[in-house]
């Protein structure tokens, strides 16, 4: 079958090294436009003034900080379900740019929330789940780097990431639920977006190179944990012998 | 053009301090993240071609 041919390390190895130059110059050319719109053509905003501006890396990276929890905590149910060895790589080599993109939204909105709210930081329940994100990312690196055996470090990590999973939906529906000092979603399915449509475009651009950007960094990652792995295996010495 | 000089454009209406510092913030993070990812492949490429060459006649497929 296609899927089971795709799934073996060797053949996924090669298609992830032809498609890192594509995901990376698409991350570079996408940020450029995206930055370009965010900061020359979308205008100042009539309430926020300038400060605005920090939505173009705050709400792409927020959105990349869960969405690549889900597909960890995917891939991870994916490993246990069929004992496989590339989903668990998959899962190892998400989890870093998760947590930097995750990092990066706590850090953007605190210099977010000083100018418009007087505070950096307020325990509201969207700034709560958000950190509890973060250590669930750093939980699990932790958790992963203090286990030896491959194996049972690869199982005690999909388990800890599919219970931390609940937490998402908790951020996601954390400003419909409760009363926080965060705003409700500015762009939704249900409603019109509620900003100028050049703001959007810069938003979506930047939510597009942020999805390029955390593919290309996710593929150069599991490239080098699949050849850690297979590394007794004898395409991965051929690899080795031509490469050096 | 939103914006009438360069000086205007890094004051940002008074907030270049907070806008400037999430921007800033941000592209350290991803070039620390680039540069270590470069460094980590290229560490682990020559600690197996290392392990490769004490022990040439490894073989198998276990993993």
């Amino acid at each position: 079958m296609r899927f089971f041919h795709y799934a073996s390390p060797s053949t996924f190895y090669h298609l992830a090294g032809k498609a890192i130059p594509w995901t990376a110059w698409t991350a570079g050319i996408l940020a450029v436009l995206g930055l370009y719109i965010g900061f020359f053509v979308a205008p100042t905003d009539f309430q926020q003034g300038e400060a605005y501006r920090i939505i173009f890396i705050h709400v792409p990276a927020a959105w990349m900080g869960m969405l690549i929890y889900l597909v960890m905590a995917f891939w991870g149910a994916v490993g246990l379900a069929f004992n496989a060895r590339l989903p668990f790589m998959m899962m190892r080599a998400l989890a870093p740019t998760g947590a930097i993109l995750t990092f990066v939204s706590l850090w953007t909105g605190a210099v977010w929330g000083k100018p418009m709210w007087g505070t950096w930081w307020v325990w509201d329940a969207r700034l709560t789940s958000t950190l509890i994100l973060l250590f669930l990312y750093i939980g699990t690196l932790a958790l992963w780097s203090a286990i030896d055996d491959v194996k049972r470090s690869d199982r005690a990590g999909a388990l800890l990431t599919l219970i931390g999973v609940v937490n998402v939906p908790i951020i996601l529906f954390s400003v419909v639920w409760w009363n926080t000092l965060h705003q409700g979603s500015t762009v939704g399915v249900s409603h019109a977006p509620k900003m100028a449509a050049t703001m959007l475009q810069g938003l979506l651009l930047m939510t597009a190179a942020a999805w390029a950007y955390a593919i290309a960094a996710t593929l150069v990652r599991v490239r080098r944990i699949i050849l850690e792995r297979e590394r007794k295996t004898e395409w991965v010495n051929e690899i080795l012998r031509k490469g050096s | 053009m939103e914006w009438a000089s360069w000086s205007e454009f890094w004051s940002m209406g008074g907030r270049g301090f907070f806008v400037w510092s999430a921007y800033g913030v941000t592209a350290i993070c991803v070039l620390t993240e680039i540069v270590w990812l470069r460094r980590s492949v290229r560490q682990s490429r020559s600690r197996l071609v290392r392990m490769q060459q004490w022990d040439p006649s490894q073989e198998g497929s276990e993993s």
